[in-house]
C-alpha cells in the first residue's frame, strides 16, 4: 500500500470528519434519519452461504454477545434426498469457526444462517407484560435493557429460537438488526463481514432497494410460515427440510 | 417410522451438554426452572382450597363445613407465597413494580399483578376478614400487648358486631364469594393460558391448557385440604369428621375424574393428529419424561388414587380403611400435580424447536432456583398457615378444643 | 342501615387510599418516554442507536486506501468486504496513527472459505489445502486482494 505524503494529508482529516459525522448520527441527532422513512428486513441468499463463520464471529464482537450464547448462528444441513423430515443438522459452536470438513456422498449439504427474525407480527413483543421489547417504527424488534424484567416469557414465545438471557445482564437479548449502524446508514456487521454476499441487509420502504426486483425474480420463502408472525428475514432457495 | 427417528438421533448423538440430536444454540440452557414449576402449583392450591371453601358458602354443602375457615387459611398461605417463585427467578425483580405501571395489555402475564391483587385483597382477605370479624373485634377487647394491637388494627377501629351487621357482613362474604368462583378460575386459569397461548411451543400450545390446568388446581386444592385438616384435627386430637371427609374425598374423586378425561382426550387428540410436532414429542414422552410423566403422573399420581378412590366410594369399609386410603389418595394426588406441573413446564423445554433434538434439565441444588429453594418455597405456606391458625383459630371456642382462644 | 355497614367502607377506604398513592407514585415512576412510539420508552431508541461502532464499514475504508480499492475491483475479491478479512477497524478509521491493524494469518484466514468440502457450494473455489500448496503460504502465489494468479507470479 503506497500513500504519498500529500495524499494522506489530504485524506486523513477529510476521512475524519467523514467518520465523526457517520458516528455522530443518531435517530433524532442525524436529520437525514427518519424512522417513518425506513422498513428493514434482511435477505438471506442460501445457496451462496458457504458457512465460513464470519458472520457469527463479527456479531459477537460489534455486538459484545456474551460466550455461549449467539444473536445469530449458522446451520449445516445433511439431506438424504428421499426423506425431508429428517435432516441431520449441526451447528458446532453455531459455527463460529466453520464446520467439519465432510466427504461426497448420497445426500445434499447447505448451509443456513439464522437470527432474529424482525417479526412485523412478532410474538415475543405480544408476551411481553411490561413493553420492554418491542417493534420500532422502523420495523426493528429490540429489548430495552433498562427496563426488561428478565422474566424469559419472550424467549419461550420465540418460535425461532433466536432469544437468550443476557448472563451478566440478566435481561433478554437478541439480535437487533445492528440498530446502530443501520441509523447511521451504516450495514449490519454480520452483511458487511459476507465474503459472498450471503446475507444481505434490505430496507423494504426504500424504492430503490434491489430486494424489491429480488423478490419479483426468485422463489423466497421466510422460516416457519405457518406461524404467520410476518417475518422479515427472507430465504432465497430454502430447502423444505430447514426447519 | 418411530424407530428410524429413534435410531437416526442415537447414531448421531453428541451428548454434548445433555444435548441429543440438534436444538437451536439459544436452546441448550432452560430458561424457566423449578421455580415455575411450583408457581402454578402454589396458585393451584390456592384456587382449589377456595373451591372447597365455596362448595359450603355458596353451594350449601352442610357436611364440608368443618373446613370451611381451614380452607380459606390455607388459601391465603399458598396466596402469600404464590409471588415468591416468581420473584426468585426474575432477572431484575426490582423491576417488578413496572407490571403494576406498565401492563402490556396482550402479555396474559402482564396479568398477574392485578389478578393477584384482586384475589387477595378483594377476594380472600376481605372474605376472611368478613367471616372472622366477630371472632377479631372480641379478640381486640380481651387480648393485651402487641398482640392486641394487631387484633385492633385488624377491626379497621370498628367495633360494631350487632347481630344487624354481622347479618350485612353474612350477605356481602355470600357476594364476594361467588365472586371468587370465577376469580380463582381467573387465577389459575390465566396460568394456564401463559402456556397454553404460545404458539411456538406445541406441548404447550393448546385451547384445553387453561381447562386442564383449572381442574388439576381443584384437585390439588381438595386434595390439600383434606390432608390439612385431617393433620391439624389429628393434632389437635380431636375426632375428624367422616361425614366431611367423606364429602371432600367424593368431590376429589369426581373432580380428578374430569382431569383425568381432559389430559386424556389431550393425549388422544395428539396421537390421532400426529402433526409435525408428534414424533419429537412422542420421543421424548418415552425417553427423558418417562419417569415423571408415565410413571409419576399417569400410574402412581393419578390412576393409583383414582383407583383408591373409587373403591372407597363404591365399597362400605370401615373408617380406618378410609381415613389411610384418603391419606394415601391425597399425598399421591398432589405428587401427581405437581408432576403434572413439572411435565407441562420442564417438558416444554426439553425438546427444540426444530424437533430435531433434546436437552437435558439440570437442577441445581443451593442456587436461587435450585432444588433447596423450591422445597422451602413449598414448605413455607404451612409455616404461615401455622401462624395464621394461631392468629385467627378456625375454631370457635364452644367447639370441643384443648385450647382457648389468643392462647 | 348505613350505621352498621360503617366497617365495610371502612375496608373500601383502604382500597381508595391505595388506589390514589399508586396513581402519584406512577406519575413518578413511569418514564416520561413510554409510549412515544408504542407501549414502550421511546428513549431506548436512541439508546440503543448510540451503541459504539466497531466494524467501519468498507467505505471508510475506501476513503484512504484507494490502491487497494481499485486492486481489489478487478478480481474475484471486488465484493469481499475489507473487514471480513482484516476484522473491525472502526477505532482505526477514527484515528488511523492510534491503532495500526494487525496483518492477518493467511494461513487461518484463507482456509476458513476456501477448505474443500462437500458441504460448500459446488461452484464456490475451495481446495484440499494439503494437496494444494503442500503447507506453503497462501500469499506466496495468490495476493488477497486480486488472488487471481498471473504470469508474473501475481504475489506482492
Amino acid at each position: 500500500m503506497k500513500l504519498s505524503r500529500r495524499h494522506f494529508l489530504v485524506l486523513m482529516p477529510a476521512a475524519a470528519i467523514a467518520w465523526k459525522a457517520v458516528l455522530a448520527g443518531t435517530p433524532d441527532q442525524a436529520p437525514n434519519y427518519k424512522l417513518s422513512e425506513h422498513w428493514w428486513g434482511m435477505l438471506i441468499d442460501v445457496p451462496k452461504c458457504i458457512g465460513c463463520g464470519n458472520c457469527v464471529r463479527a456479531c459477537q464482537i460489534e455486538n459484545d454477545v456474551p460466550d455461549g450464547y449467539f444473536r445469530t448462528w449458522v446451520e449445516r444441513y445433511h439431506v438424504h434426498d428421499e426423506d425431508m423430515t429428517n435432516p441431520e443438522v449441526i451447528s458446532p459452536d453455531a459455527g463460529k469457526e466453520g464446520f467439519p470438513v465432510v466427504k461426497e456422498d448420497a445426500g445434499k449439504y447447505f448451509f443456513v444462517p439464522k437470527m432474529c427474525n424482525h417479526c412485523s407480527d412478532s410474538p415475543c413483543t405480544q408476551v411481553c407484560p411490561v413493553g420492554a421489547t418491542f417493534v420500532t417504527p422502523d420495523g426493528v424488534v429490540l429489548v430495552d435493557p433498562k427496563y426488561c424484567l428478565g422474566c424469559a416469557y419472550c424467549v419461550q414465545a420465540c418460535p425461532y429460537g433466536c432469544r437468550y438471557i443476557h448472563p451478566e445482564k440478566k435481561v433478554a437479548d437478541k439480535c437487533s438488526l445492528c440498530y446502530h449502524r443501520i441509523t447511521k446508514g451504516l450495514t449490519t456487521a454480520c452483511c458487511e463481514s459476507c465474503p459472498t454476499g450471503a446475507r444481505q441487509l434490505v430496507d423494504l420502504k426504500n424504492p430503490q432497494d434491489a430486494i424489491h426486483e429480488f423478490l419479483k425474480t426468485h422463489s423466497v420463502q421466510v422460516l416457519k410460515p405457518q406461524m404467520a408472525t410476518g417475518a422479515k428475514a427472507y430465504y432465497n432457495g430454502l430447502d423444505g427440510s430447514v426447519r | 417410522m418411530m424407530c428410524s427417528l429413534a435410531i437416526l438421533i442415537n447414531e448421531q448423538a453428541k451428548l454434548l451438554n445433555g444435548v441429543e440430536g440438534f436444538m437451536y444454540p439459544n436452546e441448550i440452557g432452560l430458561q424457566w426452572s423449578v421455580l415455575i414449576v411450583l408457581y402454578p402449583f402454589i396458585t393451584g392450591l390456592v384456587a382449589g382450597a377456595f373451591i372447597l371453601a365455596s362448595l359450603e358458602r355458596v353451594f350449601h354443602v352442610e357436611a364440608v363445613k368443618p373446613t370451611y375457615r381451614l380452607a380459606l387459611l390455607t388459601a391465603l398461605s399458598f396466596l402469600i407465597v404464590a409471588p415468591l417463585p416468581l420473584q426468585l427467578h426474575l432477572g431484575h425483580p426490582e423491576r417488578s413494580p413496572e407490571m403494576y405501571f406498565t401492563p402490556h395489555s396482550t402479555s396474559a402475564m402482564a396479568m398477574f399483578g392485578y389478578v393477584y391483587l384482586w384475589y387477595l385483597m378483594a377476594v380472600l382477605v376481605f372474605e376472611i376478614w368478613l367471616d372472622y370479624r366477630r371472632d377479631i373485634v372480641l379478640l381486640s377487647q380481651s387480648t393485651r400487648g402487641p398482640l392486641g394491637w394487631i387484633y385492633k388494627f385488624m377491626t379497621l377501629g370498628s367495633d360494631n358486631i350487632s347481630p344487624r351487621s354481622l347479618h350485612i357482613d353474612e350477605k356481602v362474604g355470600w357476594i364476594i364469594t361467588l365472586i371468587g368462583i370465577p376469580s380463582a378460575f381467573l387465577l389459575h386459569g390465566y396460568v394456564g393460558f401463559i402456556f397454553g397461548s404460545i404458539k411456538a411451543n406445541p406441548w404447550w400450545s393448546s385451547p384445553l391448557m387453561p381447562v386442564v390446568f383449572i381442574f388439576s388446581a381443584m384437585v390439588s386444592g381438595i386434595a390439600g385440604v383434606l390432608l390439612i385438616y385431617m393433620a391439624v384435627t389429628k393434632l389437635r386430637r380431636q375426632p375428624i369428621d367422616m361425614r366431611c371427609v367423606d364429602t371432600i374425598a367424593m368431590y376429589l374423586f369426581y373432580t380428578f375424574l374430569i382431569d383425568f378425561s381432559l389430559e386424556m382426550l389431550d393425549l388422544i387428540h395428539r396421537i390421532y393428529e400426529a402433526d409435525e410436532s408428534f414424533r419429537s414429542l412422542d420421543f421424548m414422552v418415552h425417553t427423558r419424561l418417562y419417569i415423571p410423566h408415565i410413571v409419576v403422573q399417569i400410574i402412581v399420581g393419578t390412576a393409583t388414587p383414582l383407583i383408591l378412590l373409587f373403591i372407597t366410594q363404591v365399597v362400605k369399609l370401615p373408617e380406618r380403611v378410609r381415613k389411610q386410603m384418603y391419606v394415601t389418595a391425597g399425598v399421591l394426588a398432589l405428587l401427581g400435580i405437581f408432576a403434572m406441573r413439572w411435565n407441562v413446564v420442564i417438558g416444554g423445554q426439553l425438546f427444540s424447536k426444530s424437533f430435531l433434538g433434546y436437552t437435558t434439565y439440570k437442577m441445581t441444588l443451593i442456587t436461587r432456583e435450585g432444588s433447596l429453594v423450591a422445597a422451602g418455597l413449598a414448605l413455607l405456606p404451612l409455616l404461615i398457615l401455622w401462624v395464621l391458625v394461631k392468629l385467627l383459630p378456625p375454631w370457635s371456642p364452644d367447639e370441643k378444643s384443648q385450647h382457648a382462644i389468643g392462647d | 342501615m348505613f350505621k352498621d355497614a360503617g366497617h365495610l367502607f371502612r375496608f373500601a377506604g383502604l382500597f381508595v387510599l391505595a388506589f390514589v398513592v399508586f396513581l402519584v407514585v406512577r406519575g413518578y415512576v413511569v418514564p416520561k418516554s413510554f409510549g412515544q412510539y408504542g407501549h414502550y420508552r421511546g428513549d431506548a431508541l436512541n439508546e440503543i442507536a448510540a451503541h459504539p461502532v466497531k466494524f467501519a464499514g468498507h467505505e471508510a475504508c475506501e476513503a484512504c486506501h484507494t490502491d487497494v480499492l481499485a486492486t481489489k475491483s478487478k478480481g474475484k475479491h471486488a465484493h469481499v468486504n475489507c473487514e471480513a478479512c482484516h476484522g473491525p477497524l472502526a477505532a482505526h478509521a477514527d484515528d488511523p496513527s492510534a491503532s495500526t491493524p494487525v496483518k492477518p494469518d493467511t494461513a487461518v484466514l484463507c482456509a476458513r472459505c476456501h477448505t474443500a468440502t462437500a458441504a460448500k457450494p459446488r461452484g464456490f473455489p475451495q481446495v484440499d489445502t494439503k494437496d494444494h500448496s503442500n503447507g506453503v503460504p497462501c500469499e506466496t502465489c495468490h495476493q488477497p486482494h486480486n488472488p487471481a494468479i498471473t504470469d508474473a507470479g501475481g504475489a506482492k
